[in-house]
C-alpha cells in the first residue's frame, strides 16, 4: 500500500538529482531556518516532558513504596523515597494471599497461553491457505467473522460457563477466550508472507499439511510465535474481570483481581490481632504502591522483548496491500 | 546407497512432479485442514455462539434458579424488558455516559498519536527519539487495575497532582474522582495517558514507509520542513489515518470498561455509569439480580453495536483496502 501511496505522490518527471554531497549539504541548510532551529529545540524539550509525565507515575509509586506514610502525606516524596522504609516489602513477602493470587496467575499464564497458543496456530494455518488448497475456507471465515461482529454479552456468557460446569474453576479464566481472533489473524497474515516455494517443496516430497505445518512453517514462525506469544502472556497477566465473574472464591483468583479487591475495593484480609497492629502501623499508600510495583514487574521484565517484537507484529496485522 | 536406489528415488521425484503439474492444485487432502479447525469451532460455538442464543432470556422473566430449564420454562414477556428498559433512568443515563465519554475517546484517542508522531519524526537525535518512544509505550501494557490503583493514589486529596495544582494555582483540593465535573474529563485524559504512545506506532510505521525521494526532491522545489510535512508527511500518512479513525467507530458505545470500573464510585454514577458497568451491577452488585433486564441491556447495545461494527469494516474496506482475513 506504501508503494501505492508513492507512486501516487510522484511529482511530474523531472532531470534526475545527483545525490551527491552538495544535495545533501543543501538539504541542511535548507532545513535548518532559524524558525525550524527553535521548533526542534522546544520540540525535543516537549517530547522529554512527554515522555516524562507517561513514566514520572511509575516513578512515584516505586518510590512511595520505599516511603513512610507520614513522609507522603507531607508531600515529600516526589520521584525520590523519603524516611525510607522497607515494611512494605516485608508485608508482602509475609502475605500469603498475595503470594498464593501470584501463582494462580502464573498457572494461568502457563495453562491458558498452552491452550490460547495451540489455538492460534492450529486456526492460522488452514485459515492462511488460498480458496483453491482449502475450499472450506470460507464458511470458517463467517463462523469466526460472525463473533467478532456480535457479541453474547455478559450475562449469557455468564450462564452458558455457570451450566458448562466450569465456574468456579481455573477453566472459567481460559475457556471462554481460549481463540483469541485478532492473533489469529496476526499469525496468518504472517503465513501468508512466508516463501511458497518452500512449502510446495514439501508438498512434492509427500508431505501432508500437518508436517508441513510442524517441519516447515513453525520453524521459521518464530519471531511471529514469540511476539503472539508475549501478547498470549501479557493477556493473561493482566485479564482481571473474568476471575471476579467467574469464581465466587477469592481465593481462586490471580494476581490482578486480588489486587482489585485491595486497591479499590479496599477489602483487606485481616485474620489475626497482629496483622491489625501491623496494618495501623503501615500506611496504606505504602503498602499499596508497593503491591502495584510488584505487580507491574513482571510486565517491565519482559517489556522489552516485547518492544523488540510488538511494533512488526502490530503492523503486519493492520493493513495489507 | 547404491545408484540405483538412488535412481529409483529421482524417478519417484520426477513423476510426482508432473503429476503435481497435471492434477489440481488441491489435490493434497484437506482432511487435516478440517481437522485443525475443529477445537476452535467447537469452542466458540460453546463460548460465542450459545451466549448469543442465551439472549432469549431478554424476553423472559428469567429464573435463575430453574437451572438450564430456566431457559425453556421461564414466562415469556415478550418486549417488557426492554420497555422497562427504556422508561427507567440508570440505563438511559449510562447509555448518555458511554456515547460522550466513548466520543471524546474516540476524537481524542485519534488526533493525539497523529500529533505525537508527527513532533516525535521531527526529532533528530535517534537515542532521544528511540528513548520516548519506549517509555511512552509502557503504560499500554499495564493493567486498568494496575492503573487505577495509581490514579486513585495520584488524584487523592492530599496526592501529588492536588500538591502540585495547590503550589501553582493555589486553590483547594480537587476531589477529582468524586466531583460528577471531573471525573469525565480524568477518565479521557487518563485514557489518552495509557494509550496515545502505543497508538503512534502505525503512525510511525507510516511515516518510515514513506519514500525519502519525495522529501528530497520537496527540498530541492523550495520547501520547508512544515510545508513537506503538509504535502508528503501527511497524504502519506492519510490511509492510515483514515483506517484507525474507521475502526474506532466500531468503539461508539463501548466506553472503556476496565477503566471506570476501577475509577468510577457512588458519587459519580451521574456522569461515570457506563452501560457495561450498569450490567453488572444490575447482576453482581445486586441482592436480587435482575438476569433478564440486565440481558436487555447489553442484547440492546450488541445490537447498534453490530451495525457500528459492520459500517466500521465495511468502510475500512471500502477506503483503505483493509480485510480481516
Amino acid at each position: 500500500m506504501a508503494s501505492v501511496t508513492s507512486e501516487a505522490m510522484q511529482p511530474a518527471p523531472r532531470p534526475p538529482v545527483k545525490k551527491t554531497s552538495a544535495t545533501k549539504s543543501m538539504n541542511r541548510v535548507l532545513n535548518d531556518s532559524p524558525a525550524y532551529k527553535t521548533f526542534r529545540v522546544f520540540n525535543t524539550i516537549l517530547m522529554a516532558l512527554m515522555a516524562f509525565v507517561c513514566i514520572a507515575p511509575m516513578i512515584n509509586i516505586l518510590a512511595m513504596s520505599f516511603s513512610s506514610e507520614r513522609a507522603i502525606a507531607a508531600g515529600r516524596v516526589f520521584l525520590w523515597p523519603a524516611d525510607v522504609t522497607l515494611v512494605a516489602y516485608e508485608h508482602i513477602v509475609n502475605t500469603a494471599a498475595f503470594w498464593r493470587a501470584m501463582l494462580v496467575s502464573v498457572y494461568r499464564i502457563l495453562l491458558g497461553g498452552t491452550v490460547n497458543m495451540m489455538l492460534i496456530v492450529l486456526t492460522a494455518y488452514p485459515l492462511s491457505r488460498t480458496k483453491d488448497e482449502f475450499p472450506g475456507r470460507f464458511g470458517y471465515v463467517v463462523f469466526i467473522l460472525i463473533t467478532m461482529l456480535f457479541g453474547g454479552g455478559l450475562i449469557p456468557t455468564f450462564l452458558v460457563v455457570r451450566f458448562t460446569g466450569i465456574l468456579d474453576t481455573i477453566w472459567a479464566l481460559i475457556l471462554p477466550q481460549a481463540v483469541p481472533v485478532y492473533n489469529v489473524i496476526l499469525l496468518l497474515n504472517f503465513f501468508r508472507q512466508l516463501p511458497k516455494s518452500l512449502e510446495e517443496a514439501a508438498f512434492i516430497d509427500g508431505a501432508g499439511h500437518l508436517t508441513t505445518l510442524w517441519r516447515i512453517v513453525l520453524p521459521l514462525s518464530k519471531p511471529a510465535l514469540a511476539t503472539i506469544g508475549l501478547f498470549v502472556m501479557v493477556y493473561h497477566w493482566n485479564e482481571w474481570f473474568m476471575a471476579i465473574v467467574f469464581l465466587r472464591s477469592a481465593r481462586l483468583y490471580p494476581l490482578q483481581s486480588y489486587l482489585r479487591g485491595i486497591l479499590i475495593d479496599m477489602t483487606f484480609e485481616v485474620r489475626s490481632l497482629d496483622d491489625v497492629e501491623r496494618l495501623s502501623q503501615l500506611s496504606n499508600r505504602t503498602i499499596s504502591s508497593a503491591q502495584i510495583f510488584v505487580a507491574m514487574i513482571p510486565i517491565l521484565m519482559v517489556y522489552p522483548f516485547l518492544q523488540k517484537y510488538f511494533a512488526k507484529g502490530i503492523v503486519l496485522g493492520s493493513v495489507k496491500g | 546407497m547404491s545408484t540405483d536406489v538412488l535412481d529409483a528415488q529421482l524417478k519417484d521425484r520426477t513423476r510426482r512432479l508432473f503429476a503435481l503439474g497435471k492434477r489440481k492444485p488441491n489435490r493434497l487432502s484437506t482432511v487435516p485442514l478440517h481437522l485443525m479447525m475443529i477445537p476452535t469451532v467447537v469452542l466458540l460455538f460453546i463460548y460465542q455462539y450459545l451466549p448469543i442464543t442465551g439472549n432469549v432470556i431478554a424476553f423472559q422473566d428469567f429464573d435463575v434458579y430453574l437451572g438450564l430449564r430456566a431457559f425453556f420454562d421461564s414466562d415469556w414477556v415478550g418486549f417488557a424488558n426492554f420497555r422497562r428498559l427504556f422508561s427507567m433512568g440508570s440505563p438511559m443515563r449510562a447509555f448518555r455516559n458511554t456515547v460522550i465519554i466513548a466520543a471524546w475517546k474516540i476524537s481524542t484517542g485519534w488526533v493525539v498519536p497523529i500529533i505525537v508522531a508527527l513532533l516525535l519524526n521531527e526529532v533528530r537525535q535517534s537515542w532521544v527519539k528511540r528513548s520516548v518512544q519506549t517509555i511512552i509505550y509502557i503504560p499500554h501494557f499495564v493493567s486498568w487495575v494496575i492503573m487505577g490503583g495509581i490514579i486513585r493514589q495520584l488524584l487523592l486529596s492530599d496526592g501529588v497532582v492536588n500538591q502540585l495544582v495547590q503550589d501553582i494555582f493555589n486553590v483547594a483540593p480537587i476531589p477529582f474522582l468524586q466531583s460528577n465535573q471531573w471525573f469525565r474529563p480524568v477518565v479521557i485524559v487518563t485514557d489518552i495517558w495509557k494509550g496515545f504512545g502505543f497508538g503512534t506506532i502505525v503512525y510511525l510505521a507510516s511515516i518510515a514507509g514513506i519514500d525519502p525521494n519525495l522529501y528530497e526532491a520537496a527540498v530541492v522545489d523550495g520547501a520547508g520542513r512544515w510545508q513537506q510535512t503538509k504535502h508528503i508527511t501527511l497524504p502519506g500518512m492519510s490511509i492510515i489515518m483514515v483506517l484507525t479513525l474507521v475502526l474506532a467507530l466500531q468503539n461508539v458505545l463501548n466506553a472503556g470498561f476496565d477503566q471506570i470500573f476501577n475509577l468510577y464510585n457512588v458519587q459519580v454514577y451521574e456522569t461515570g455509569d457506563i452501560i457495561d458497568t450498569y450490567i453488572y451491577r444490575l447482576t453482581f452488585e445486586s441482592m436480587t439480580p435482575q438476569y433478564s433486564v440486565a440481558t436487555a441491556v447489553g442484547l440492546f447495545k450488541s445490537v447498534v453495536a453490530l451495525f457500528f461494527i459492520s459500517t466500521s469494516y465495511w468502510l475500512a474496506k471500502r477506503f483503505a483496502g483493509y480485510r480481516l482475513f
